[in-house]
């Protein structure tokens, strides 16, 4: 077995007592301390996060938008200098290979944002689906240190160490600036549900910007968070995770996320037809529906829990499931049969280790931030 | 209730036992245990007259990232279990050898092979 991967701020998570785990490949912290105080902590205050481990994947040149049109679901040459992009590379048949955020970060410059558990994928899917174009795709993931700050109080902790204009950094865009002193890539998005900034830095300097955050933080209650919070809270905001909701043997369109699919943009793309298929499939018979469920008890639903009616009968399977510190019982997401999808459907249960355990089908998300 | 972590008997399943002269042994699980799982969220302990073995699941924890089967250190019947833990799971965490004790046993047979302390602890570092 090989070492993981350690990030820039090993030595401080270390330092300050985290718990860590093992996540694709890397070597992270899981929690500090609490993992429920670190979900209401950016529910409520803010909380520091490092994502080092994401792939940063860079694509330069005069061709590069038309490169990604190509390569990926979305429209990304249409997309404005210093916006960004939630968007999908799929396989010729459809099936998900991953999702991304793709920041414009100059007129032929893009960066690509994958999961760690895919980056090697996607860098090597976008090498070989940019070969023809005037493009460049660059493996950037060692030229990163990702710092996330979320939840309410995270532009005011900014602000306090920023000249760049926040007020005017919409959500899902970046711009190039300077925090604590340290060049950053200032990045309005996140994966919490909360509003808050993603920093890409240098990893030399992401130690220099985490303490600085955690010194401007202090006064607003803001706590180093770990993956573990990270994912109720992204559960709660019903946020797909590659590996649970996204998988290869699932297209957007079985995803409820079709959206994302761009037919109109110019040129081919790779899984046009397949996609144009399963686009057709689910106008006319429904698929399986991502819902949320709400448990009735306090047994936690889990991944890979089927989901039953009330004769018994297998309708569904969970994809996500954890205890909601925000709503105080346990929530999950699951692709359930489309007679079953109605909120307030009576009878649906999900099989907690032999015992059918009663729940609510809901809407998604669970929790949406005031505005 | 007080506990004194020295005097306790330990589980290679990070249970505690305090074997009390009357026979009747009270459970719980260690801290080591309690922060391996993270905030404990939900706990299904055995009922109040049913029999335990040394060495079987009894009940289960359930914390925000996974379900771990509670195992009875020693065999017997249990005579008591504590409602102030099903009803906040959390106690398991804050006080795993005082209020997050689990459950009681009058102890009927023989225990399974059980640790001292500095076994335990030699057990868990190693």
């Amino acid at each position: 077995m090989s070492e993981p991967r350690r990030t820039a701020l090993d030595a401080l998570h270390r330092a300050l007592g985290a718990t860590m785990t093992d996540f694709a490949g890397w070597d992270m912290p899981l929690r500090y301390a609490s993992e429920r105080e670190e979900h209401q902590a950016v529910r409520t205050r803010a909380g520091l996060f490092d994502l080092s481990h994401m792939g940063e994947i860079a694509v330069t040149g005069p061709q590069a938008g038309q490169a990604l049109d190509h390569a990926l679901v979305g429209h990304l040459s249409a997309l404005a200098v210093g916006r960004a992009r939630y968007t999908m590379v799929c396989a010729p048949d459809g099936g998900i290979l991953d999702d991304l955020i793709v920041y414009r970060t100059g007129d032929q410059e893009y960066l690509v944002v994958a999961n760690a558990s895919n980056a090697q994928t996607v860098l090597d899917t976008l090498a070989l689906r940019a070969a023809g174009f005037d493009a460049e795709v660059r493996d950037d993931r060692d030229a990163y240190a990702l710092l996330a700050v979320q939840g309410p109080q995270a532009p005011a902790i900014l602000a306090s160490l920023t000249d760049a204009d926040l007020d005017s950094l919409r959500y899902y865009a970046g711009l190039p600036g300077v925090v604590a002193g340290v060049p950053a890539m200032i990045a309005r998005t996140g994966y919490t549900g909360e509003d808050g900034f993603e920093l890409f830095v240098a990893p030399g300097d992401a130690e220099k910007l985490w303490q600085a955050l955690t010194e401007a933080g202090a006064p607003h209650g803001l706590v180093p968070c770990g993956l573990s919070c990270r994912d109720t809270l992204r559960l709660e905001a019903g946020m797909p995770l590659y590996g649970h909701e996204l998988t290869a043997s699932v297209t957007p369109f079985d995803a409820g996320l079709g959206r994302v699919v761009k037919f109109d943009k110019p040129g081919d793309f790779v899984g046009r037809e397949a996609l144009l298929a399963a686009a057709a499939r689910a106008a006319e018979v429904p698929p399986r529906t991502l819902v949320g469920l709400v448990a009735e008890g306090r047994r936690v639903p889990r991944a890979g829990f089927p989901v039953v009616d009330a004769a018994g009968a297998v309708i569904g399977e969970v994809t996500s499931g954890a205890p909601s510190p925000t709503l105080g019982v346990p929530i999950a997401m699951a692709y359930v049969d489309a007679a079953h999808t109605e909120q307030g459907t009576s009878g649906v249960a999900v099989d907690i280790r032999g015992s059918h355990e009663p729940h609510s089908v809901v809407a998604l998300p669970f929790y949406k931030r005031a505005r | 209730m007080t506990i004194n972590p020295e005097q306790l008997r330990y589980s290679k399943e990070h249970e505690w036992l305090d074997a009390a002269e009357d026979g009747v042994s009270t459970v719980g699980i260690t801290s080591h245990a309690a922060d391996a799982l993270g905030d404990v969220v939900f706990v299904q302990l055995p009922e109040v007259g049913a029999s335990v073995t040394a060495g079987e699941s009894c009940g289960e924890l359930e914390s925000t990232k996974s379900v771990s089967e509670l195992y009875s250190p020693v065999s017997g019947e249990v005579t008591e279990v504590n409602q102030d833990v099903a009803d906040d799971p959390s106690l398991v965490n804050t006080a795993p050898f005082a209020g997050g004790w689990l459950f009681k046993v009058r102890v009927s047979g023989e225990a399974e092979e059980l640790l001292s302390k500095a076994e335990y602890d030699a057990f868990i570092e190693g």
